[in-house]
């Protein structure tokens, strides 16, 4: 099950932020994505994620095609964005117990989840109680409750301390082992020595020169 | 099944949990309905004339006090991405917030308005079809209302775009259900605006769904 991206292109609000964009992922591999702020790499994410609509090229995840395939694609992939998805007035435990049920996984996936990541002391504290770090680690915890075979993670080591950014890297090392993919948005050194490097840069093309009115025909 | 549980549940939770804003629909409909006597003073006759228009009315804006933050908490959490990305459609998630926000906002309603009839001296005979027309307009309200929520999802203020949206698109369903209360109250047949109430609530709740889902969709761009 590999991840082939051929010229995938995506604007926004009319202005080109990914333009091109080739690279493919084969199982068992991380590629870790660079580059400078607002390069596009969030964007890349919900791509890819399904989210936001692309606005050229293709992608496939095996047999799934990006954009008509949309509940197969979204069985293969889990995206865990800037922010946590977690409910300040449930507690830890409540909070993943919630995303287990919603993704079908089996009750045991929860506490088992926590304790991946060092959570399973504070399941029942209140998530508002909870640090940043340790929401943060809350959120990515539901990576695991839902086996899929391609993460798609945007800077997930922002606000972990040390200790838990090596463990985390683990986690996404026995992915992969295991034959799972992952995508990660970065600017830390994660301690993944074989993940693949892609650097992204900035569209050179003007919006203008894509812009039907300001350019071609109707000019 | 277990999934849709699971989002029914969860939102039950959060409007129960303190600062979820249950109850408080409730309360403002008490507080409008009350305030009536004072503003129109206490003849039994001109408060029982109004009576039926007061309670809709006032049912109406209880209903959409707190529909906007139906979607904007998951979205400003990022919960709505992982909700859209769930094997959940977002038919279905649009359906059972909608129906969460009946159970703790209109349900309640439906429940506190004989009691607000007396103090309105609404006539004995209204009390069943005043029940009945709440009972089946008010979730057409909550599920009309999560169209209007998922237009305005990404917009900063929105509870007040909100309001001005959602409120005209009211007015069929407090016309059939004043009609139907008022109906009863003069001693005339209530059955015909009932109907035409339950009709329109019915198909409300069959297609907002698909329309709020559609929304959700385009903001979560």
């Amino acid at each position: 099950m590999a991840l082939t991206v051929r010229d995938l292109s995506c604007q926004r609000s009319g202005r080109p932020v990914l333009e091109a964009l080739s690279f493919s992922l084969t199982p068992g591999s991380a590629l870790l994505l660079r580059g400078p702020n607002g390069v596009g790499k969030s964007t890349l994410l919900r791509v890819l994620a399904g989210l936001l609509p692309a606005s050229g090229g293709s992608a496939r995840l095996e047999d799934a095609v990006l954009g008509k395939d949309a509940d197969i694609w979204a069985e293969r992939i889990a995206y865990a964005g800037h922010l946590d998805a977690i409910k300040p007035a449930l507690s830890v435990a409540e909070n993943i117990a919630f995303w287990a049920a919603l993704f079908g996984a089996p009750r045991a996936a929860g506490p088992a989840a926590l304790e991946a990541f060092g959570l399973a002391a504070l399941a029942e504290r209140p998530a508002q109680a909870c640090s940043a770090g340790q929401k943060r680690r809350l959120g990515l915890a539901r990576l695991l409750i839902a086996s899929r075979r391609l993460w798609l993670l945007d800077e997930p080591t922002v606000s972990l301390d040390v200790e838990t950014t090596a463990r985390f890297a683990g986690l996404v090392r026995a992915h992969c082992a295991a034959g799972g993919m992952a995508l990660i948005a970065t600017h830390v050194d994660l301690g993944l020595p074989d993940a693949g490097e892609l650097r992204l840069q900035p569209p050179r093309a003007s919006a203008r020169a894509q812009d039907p009115f300001l350019a071609g025909p109707m000019a | 099944m277990s999934a849709a549980a699971a989002v029914l549940g969860r939102e039950l939770r959060l409007a129960l949990r303190s600062g979820g804003g249950a109850g408080l629909g409730l309360a403002f409909f008490l507080i409008v309905v009350l305030l009536i006597p004072f503003g129109v003073g206490p003849d039994a006759q001109v408060l029982a004339a109004v009576a039926p228009g007061v309670l809709w009315i006032a049912a109406l804006l209880a209903c959409q006090l707190s529909l906007d933050r139906l979607f904007q908490a998951d979205a400003e959490d990022g919960a709505l991405d992982v909700l859209a990305l769930s094997p959940l459609p977002l038919e279905a998630l649009v359906a059972l917030k909608a129906l969460a926000h009946w159970l703790t906002t209109g349900l309640p309603l439906v429940i506190a308005a004989p009691v607000l009839g007396v103090t309105l001296s609404l006539p004995p005979a209204a009390y069943p079809w005043l029940v009945a027309s709440l009972a089946i307009g008010t979730p057409g309200l909550s599920f009309l209302g999560a169209i209007g929520a998922s237009v305005t999802v990404g917009l900063r203020r929105g509870g007040l775009l909100l309001s001005i949206l959602v409120l005209p698109l009211y007015i069929p369903s407090l016309i059939f259900g004043a009609r139907t209360v008022a109906s009863a109250a003069e001693g005339s047949d209530p059955v015909a605006a009932f109907l035409l109430l339950a009709g329109l609530s019915l198909a409300i709740m069959a297609l907002s769904p698909f329309a709020a889902a559609a929304a959700l969709r385009v903001n979560l761009r």
